[in-house]
């Protein structure tokens, strides 16, 4: 299943990574990654989506904390929050199918960014469902290239997160059966 | 305000930091730094290879408990760190590389010896900077030394380009804490774990300690006694945990594990509470996840947060320094009487002594079991041992019995060859006052012997045994166990280890036979310099009891008993596999 993750991080060289080396090394697979900076200098924002189960989640939780230029680390996949992926979609329409698009565009409340003799290129916002039913749906004409930003996440409501809170409680997964290799290494 | 270059503010962190002696190697990049070494007190040792640079910075570290420095050049002499960089990683040991690295405008422009040493190193280190300002070094020296010893102490390298070593700038050392926003060594559990951990504590029938490398990092051996003589918990130890309590304390029942006492595993198998104080359920010590200690709740204490259920899922984690967190448990700890599971675990030890080759009639024939025990004998186990990796490291953590902290040391998490000789004169530096012995292999020795000379240089006086069965022995051992006997590759002729000591003006010895091992033990030991002793030892013994890897904890191969050996030697059909 596929957990989201956002890491408030310092904005300094090396920082992306640090962050995707510790994935690549604990053997996670990452879905997506953003980053960009944010509302405070020196602090950048990363949303992390990667495949893994509970405990695996809690575990790169507590793996990012270890990376000395890591302020904080939220897990958002249960918690309320707005996802949102941006896509661009460039498809091959003949002049009798512009208006089918542009119809379609409309149902999924995306937009016509470039038009020209051969092609059009269309932007959709949304969450991963939307994004992924609009690209589908554009399957129906000729898709010349798909463009994905991957998914970037807020939290709703009105309480400000401190980037760098002065004390992180350790977490502890309350399911959190690790499952371990019974398969161990034969290196001696 | 003075101003300084930035080789000079390289030595003048190091001595604000209160180093005394590093370990290092020169070159092209580290030249400047070099160079102004001179105009400085601290105490320089020229390795012949930068792996044992970082190694000896690493035995210094597990010596004292300081942070142990190593210094090389660009290129070459960073990538040979990594060996030791990763072995001290995997121990979570506290040192600090200084390396030099080309020019800032030469980055990236594959220049002479330009080798991306902080890329290369990320997964092996806690931190690393690269530095190319010269303003930018006392912070970057100051944060390294912070981040090597506090939280789980690691290793942290420090690349500077030549210019930043070469520019000058205003010395500024800012004194007081160091203030990094992400960094937190200091994670604590929330209060109600406590709680629940006293629960289960005082109300377990069949408790049982794990006590690892973290009570020697914390300091916190009084704490783990208090606790185990008040709910009279019995001990086992990791590899990395041995010193931690003394090893005649009545509590401690001794190493678990892949090369542990069968009874010592068998009674993790039968707890019903583990206690994992300061350590990390690596393979080597569980077996097989799925069987290991199924019976147990599980209370896990340890300073990373991310070790907490990564292996063995847990009842209470408790996050933190072990000192403090057994703190503030001990007042809620209650008496108790477990007599009669202290009984069993007795009950259990019986028929060790038929199988231990200490109690074998002496045939005359060197076993290194006699080595290890007649040295820790002679030695009044007050020696600091510090071993290679291989058969002789089993023995040694089975023979040798160790009262003190910081007395064994080790590679545990790498099981890196080639450690031993050259952490050796790490720890002499260290505990000069201290006899230090080297138990290596016939093996590991020759991976980095050319550190005899660096021995020879520096004057510095170490017991030196090599435990020569002319094989790769404990890979000879696998082979012999696991792949028919067929031996590939592990057969080794060495050089004349005596004549090889000589060769580096060092004194040799040799011993075949039992007889004459405490004289000249008591000779080596006496004589004011360096002595290499080539023990030649019965070539095919093998390492018992033994779990094969991911086998379950309790099913263990075991040396055959005492009559059938004397016949037979260790015939593989006679192995009994059980407890
Ligand atoms: C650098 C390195 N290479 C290979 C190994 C694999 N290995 C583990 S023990 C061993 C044999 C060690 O032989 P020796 O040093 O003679 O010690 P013995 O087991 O005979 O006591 C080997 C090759 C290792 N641990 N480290
Ligand atoms: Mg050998």
């Amino acid at each position: 299943m596929a957990h989201t993750l956002i890491a408030y991080v310092e904005d300094k060289p090396g920082v992306l990574n640090r962050v995707a080396s510790l994935f690549r090394r604990r053997a996670f697979n990452i879905v997506s990654l953003t980053v960009g900076r944010t509302e405070q200098a020196g602090v950048s924002r990363m949303t992390i989506v990667v495949d893994t189960d509970g405990p695996g989640a809690r575990r790169a939780e507590a793996n990012l904390y270890k990376l000395v230029n890591v302020l904080r680390v939220d897990d958002v996949t249960n918690k309320p929050a707005v996802v949102r992926e941006l896509v661009l979609v460039k498809v091959g329409v003949t002049a009798e199918q512009r208006t089918a698009v542009l119809q379609l565009v409309n149902v999924f409340r995306a937009r016509v960014v470039d038009i020209s003799a051969e092609a059009m290129i269309t932007e959709i916002t949304g969450s991963q469902d939307k994004v992924e039913s609009f690209i589908e749906t554009m399957r129906a004409f000729h898709i010349i290239s798909v463009a994905r930003t991957g998914l970037i996440a807020m939290v709703r409501g009105g309480s400000k997160i401190s980037a760098n809170p002065p004390l992180v409680a350790a977490q502890l997964p309350e399911d959190g059966a690790a499952e371990g290799t019974s398969e161990l290494s034969m290196s001696v | 305000m003075t101003k300084l270059t930035g080789a000079q503010m390289i030595w003048e962190c190091l001595t604000l930091e209160g180093v005394e002696v590093v370990f290092g190697y020169p070159g092209g990049a580290i030249l400047p730094t070099y160079d102004a070494m001179l105009g400085y007190k601290i105490h320089h040792v020229l390795v012949r290879h930068e792996q044992g640079a970082t190694h000896m910075a690493d035995g210094y570290a597990r010596a004292s408990g300081k942070v142990g420095v190593a210094i090389a050049t660009s290129g070459p002499g960073a990538t040979n760190m990594v060996t030791g960089i990763a072995t001290a990683m995997m121990d979570s040991v506290p040192i600090v590389c200084i390396t030099g690295q080309v020019g800032s405008k030469a980055i990236g422009s594959d220049a002479f010896q330009e080798t991306d040493v902080t890329g290369v190193t990320l997964p092996i280190t806690k931190h690393n900077y690269l530095v190319t300002r010269t303003e930018d070094i006392p912070r970057a020296i100051k944060e390294a030394f912070f981040i090597a010893r506090s939280g789980r102490q690691g290793p942290v390298l420090v690349d500077i380009t030549k210019d930043a070593q070469q520019g000058s700038a205003e010395f500024v050392w800012e004194h007081g804490p160091v203030r990094l926003p992400g960094y937190r060594p200091d994670l604590r559990t929330l209060p109600g774990e406590l709680e629940r951990a006293l629960q289960l504590i005082n109300n377990a029938e069949r408790p049982l300690i794990l006590a690892g490398h973290g009570i020697i990092s914390a300091g916190a051996r009084a704490q783990v006694l208090e606790f185990a003589e008040r709910a009279q918990v019995p001990i086992a130890t990791t590899l990395l945990g041995i010193g931690g309590i003394p090893a005649s304390h009545g509590l401690n029942l001794g190493m678990m594990g892949m090369h542990g006492e069968a009874y010592v595993n068998s009674a993790i198998q039968q707890a019903d509470l583990l206690l994992a104080f300061g350590m990390r359920f690596d393979d080597r010590v569980t077996g097989n996840l799925k069987t290991y200690a199924v019976n147990a709740r599980k209370i896990h204490i340890d300073i990373d947060s991310s070790e907490l259920n990564k292996n063995v899922r847990v009842d209470v984690g408790l996050v933190g320094d072990l000192r403090d967190v057994l703190q503030e448990l001990l007042p809620g700890v209650q008496s108790a009487d477990h007599s009669a599971w202290l009984d069993h675990i007795d009950s259990m030890k019986g028929d060790v002594a038929v199988r231990d080759i200490q109690s074998l009639p002496d045939t005359g024939h060197l076993y290194a079991a006699h080595v290890i025990n007649d040295i820790w004998r002679l030695t009044n186990g007050n020696a600091i041992v510090v071993t290679d990796v291989g058969q002789h490291q089993m023995w040694e953590a089975q023979y040798y019995k160790h009262d003190h902290e910081r007395t064994l040391i080790t590679s545990g998490g790498l099981g890196t060859m080639g450690f031993a000789l050259p952490a050796a004169i790490g720890a002499k530096f260290a505990c000069p006052d201290r006899e230090v012995w080297v138990v290596a292999g016939d093996g590991g020795f020759q991976m980095t012997m050319a550190e005899l000379a660096t021995i020879k240089q520096e004057k510095i006086k170490l017991n030196i045994a090599i435990i020569n069965n002319f094989y790769l022995g404990m890979v000879r051992q696998w082979q012999e166990f696991f792949y028919e006997k067929r031996y590939a590759a592990t057969p080794l002729l060495g050089p004349d280890f005596v004549k090889l000591a000589e060769a580096f003006g060092l004194r040799g010895m040799r011993i075949k036979q039992r007889a004459e091992l405490q004289g000249l033990v008591e000779e080596a030991r006496a004589d004011s310099g360096t002595v290499v002793i080539d023990f030649q030892v019965e070539q095919e013994d093998s390492v018992f009891p033994m779990v094969p890897a991911g086998a379950d904890l309790d099913k263990m191969i075991r040396r055959p008993a005492r009559d059938v050996m004397i016949e037979t030697g260790a015939d593989p059909d006679e192995w009994e596999l059980g407890a």
